[in-house]
């Protein structure tokens, strides 16, 4: 077996096997129950709500939910722009770092009250420690929150009947925060300061021999990018910077700590709709689409480049003593990773909505190139963003038990609520949504002349840089093929309505079906029901989210990445 | 709906001194207590002057070092400024991208024309930039390629370089993850500490 599939193996059986105590911790602390934690945090917890002047038990409709989760955003939103616009006049500023343009203020400012996190901005030369701190810092523990709190309400629209709360979104919130993102966070930080990244406010290291060394409070910042599944990079190569990823076992753990919540919230979902089946059959679903994913990535990168190998360049591995290498597609890459865990790591972050970046994804092989873009393009629901992901997944489960039931001519049904005509509308939103912002926005910069201009690479490989902008940005992944030139109003003001539709334009409607869902009464178990935890049913849900998938993105990747496939091989 | 706006306020601000100020700063104080000298960026210092961070490769070019992987970073205007470490960057070249290609042959062939007695095969990491422009390390297989030339440079017995560049290979870290790898930066310092022959 090669390297890459021993940490790939390695990879998957941690993954499963943290998500059983972490998806059980987290429903406690999402159901209210004791957890080892509240002794500490819970007079704070509960000193917040005497200061916001809230009960912990007051309910709220669909309606006040959704209006809570955008008022916070909104002044998320305010606040990182008022940050980035006003930096050079704040203290922690020590590199004297000038107040930001317009439009890229705006654009990351939405970038990361959407879960984005995309990277029009270059980190170490552009953002002062105060930026990064109160402005991103914040932003990635709250959008990640506010994630695992639409999904929460939307679980609560399954199970209560005949109600109309969903719960309290600022207990959700605080709850998500304080007791499953800060500990995570705290504990992970200090690990990846003792594997040597930094975490410092001096002023950047001038070496004896003129080099300039970037500081800065990295590691706090870069624990939560990762859980969070943010992925905005204290620096600008994000996770391949020796700073922000520097050992192997750094850049496993990172790795692992992107789809951890993800994979973990399957679980809790199990426990709180109590029946444990469900969860396991989503996180079923999950696991064996990424599987498949992995393996294309891994083994496309394994291979290399055939173009370099006609120049004369050795991309063989070897494992030989002394004459150790990696081999494979090494441009864009580090050598302490290697192709393996950088294909590992480019899987992981785009099915999640991490988007972070240990290689870049520009320089990937073609077929390697595909896979992220694709598991974008599906949606984000192969374990997807924090919380995200799951209420992603949950809307392809109504499609699912939608389908099946026409085909049998029953009124279809999940967990007991019956899926009529406005569900199915809501679901069909938050699914379509997305991809018609992707296909619209490649159109559009295809057709405007200068965005067109701001391709650097030239043939079929020109498209795909633009069709991965829109699919990362509609889909609030955040990773780019970083070759193209996104910092122009264009594309700063483009992409991010794309992050608005693609944040705002799900959960609206994912709120509005829970508030649907709830007012219905249980409809008992009868023969005709499908069973939506078996095999059979894990077959149905795949196959709806890779015929969306293929349906709607095979014409743009056969003129992107496939078209380049075969060019690189007619090549040799 | 207006009866949201106390609380929005107020846990945004509690959550923004909590998650922005306090934990940053805890571990900030934490790091400097527990792992001051990685917190710093793991500087390497002679002489009481750093001289660079073990984290972060540098620009050799010179005959009697080795070198390291190829460096897409630039400076503040754009220009080529290898290892430019205030400002990480990767080529995002395309593989199909010609001008990819070219850099390539011409790395290949500058390797070439730095030692014409080693003809075996070129390892890939050593003609193509790192993502970071920052990287620290080659292969194993890119430093033996470049064992004669630095030898001969440095009119240093052949077997004693190469002994030195074994003795900085670190192996995948505990057994299985990342690849084997030799720090340039430290293999360098160690190098020019030899004692000449």
């Amino acid at each position: 077996m090669s390297a890459a599939w021993t940490q790939n193996l390695l990879y998957l059986a941690l993954l499963l096997g943290l998500a059983f105590p972490l998806g059980n911790f987290m429903a406690k602390v999402l159901e209210g129950e004791q957890t080892f934690l509240s002794p500490v945090l819970g007079p704070l917890e509960r000193g917040l709500y005497r200061l916001m002047g809230i009960k912990e038990d007051e309910d709220m409709g669909w309606k006040a939910y959704a209006w809570s989760i955008t008022l916070i955003k909104l002044l998320g939103l305010v606040a990182v722009f008022v940050l980035m616009k006003t930096q050079a006049a704040l203290p922690l500023n020590p590199e004297h770092q000038g107040n930001v343009a317009t439009d890229l203020s705006f654009n990351t400012a939405v970038s990361f009250i959407t879960n984005t996190n995309w990277q029009a901005y270059g980190g170490e030369s552009t953002l002062s420690y105060l930026t990064q701190m109160l402005g991103l810092t914040v932003q990635n523990f709250i959008s990640a929150a506010t994630g695992i709190a639409v999904l929460v309400a939307l679980i609560r629209g399954i199970t209560r009947r005949s109600a109309t709360g969903l719960g309290n979104a600022w207990v959700d919130l605080v709850r998500s925060t304080l007791y499953i993102l800060l500990p995570l966070s705290f504990v992970f930080a200090l690990f990846l300061v003792s594997q040597g990244l930094i975490q410092n406010f001096s002023a950047y290291v001038h070496t004896a021999g003129g080099q300039v060394l970037a500081m800065g409070p990295a590691a706090s910042q870069i624990a939560i990018k990762m859980l969070g599944t943010n992925g905005g990079g204290f620096f600008g190569v994000n996770g391949a910077h020796p700073f922000e990823n520097s050992s192997p076992l750094s850049n496993f753990v990172q790795t692992l700590s992107i789809l951890a919540i993800s994979a973990g919230l399957c679980i809790t979902f199990g426990r709180m709709v109590k029946d444990r089946r469900q969860g396991w059959a989503l996180l079923a679903t999950m696991t064996l689409i990424f599987v498949g994913a992995l393996a294309v990535c891994t083994q496309a990168e394994a291979q290399g480049n055939p173009a370099l190998t006609r120049l004369g360049a050795d991309q063989v591995a070897s494992a030989v003593p002394g004459l150790e290498q990696p081999g494979g597609n090494m441009e864009g890459k580090e050598l302490r990773f290697g192709p393996g865990p950088s294909a590992l790591w480019a899987t992981a972050t785009t099915a999640a909505s991490n988007g972070s970046v240990n290689a870049m994804h520009d320089s990937f092989t073609p077929l390697g190139g595909l896979i992220p873009m694709w598991l974008m393009q599906l949606g984000e629901v192969v374990f997807g963003g924090v919380g995200s992901g799951l209420y992603g997944m949950l809307m392809f489960a109504l499609v699912a038990v939608f389908i099946a039931g026409l085909m049998v001519g029953r009124t279809p049904e999940y967990l007991g609520k019956k899926v009529e005509a406005f569900e199915m509308k809501m679901a069909s939103i938050a699914i379509l949504l997305p991809c018609a912002a992707v296909l619209i926005g490649t159109a559009l910069s295809v057709l405007v002349a200068n965005a067109a201009a701001s391709v650097s690479n030239p043939g079929p490989h020109g498209f795909s840089q633009i069709l991965y902008a829109w699919s990362s940005a509609s889909n609030n992944n955040g990773s780019a093929f970083g070759g193209l030139s996104v910092n122009t109003p264009f594309y700063n003001y483009g992409l991010a309505v794309a992050m608005l539709l693609g944040r705002f334009g799900v959960f609206w409607p994912v709120l509005a079906l829970a508030g649907s869902l709830v007012k219905k009464k249980h409809t008992p178990e009868g023969l005709g029901t499908l069973p939506t935890h078996t095999p059979l049913f894990i077959g149905v849900l795949m196959g709806v989210v890779l015929l969306v998938g293929a349906l709607t993105f095979i014409p743009a990747l056969a003129l992107g990445p496939v078209a380049e496939h075969l060019t690189l091989r007619n090549l040799q | 709906m207006n009866l949201q706006l106390r609380p929005a306020l107020v846990s945004f601000v509690a959550l923004s001194v909590i998650t922005g100020l306090a934990y940053p700063f805890v571990i900030t104080g934490l790091s400097r207590l527990v792992f001051p000298r990685q917190a710093g960026g793991s500087l390497i210092v002679k002489e009481g002057q750093v001289i660079g961070s073990e984290w972060i490769g540098q620009s050799f070019t010179s005959s009697k070092d080795f070198w390291g992987r190829p460096s897409a970073t630039v400076d503040a205007n754009g220009k080529p400024l290898p290892y430019n470490a205030a400002n990480s960057g990767g080529s995002n070249l395309a593989p199909s991208n010609p001008d990819l290609h070219k850099a390539v042959t011409e790395r290949i062939a500058a390797l070439r024309a730095a030692d014409p007695d080693t003809t075996g095969p070129v390892p890939v990491d050593l003609v193509t930039a790192s993502g970071s422009g920052l990287d620290p390390h080659i292969s194993p297989a890119a430093a033996a390629f470049q064992v004669h030339r630095v030898a001969k440079a440095r009119g240093l017995d052949e077997a004693k370089v190469r002994d030195l560049v074994t003795a900085h290979i670190e192996s995948p870290q505990l057994g299985v993850l990342g690849e084997a790898r030799v720090n340039v930066v430290k293999l360098n310092l160690a190098l020019a500490a030899l004692p000449p022959q």
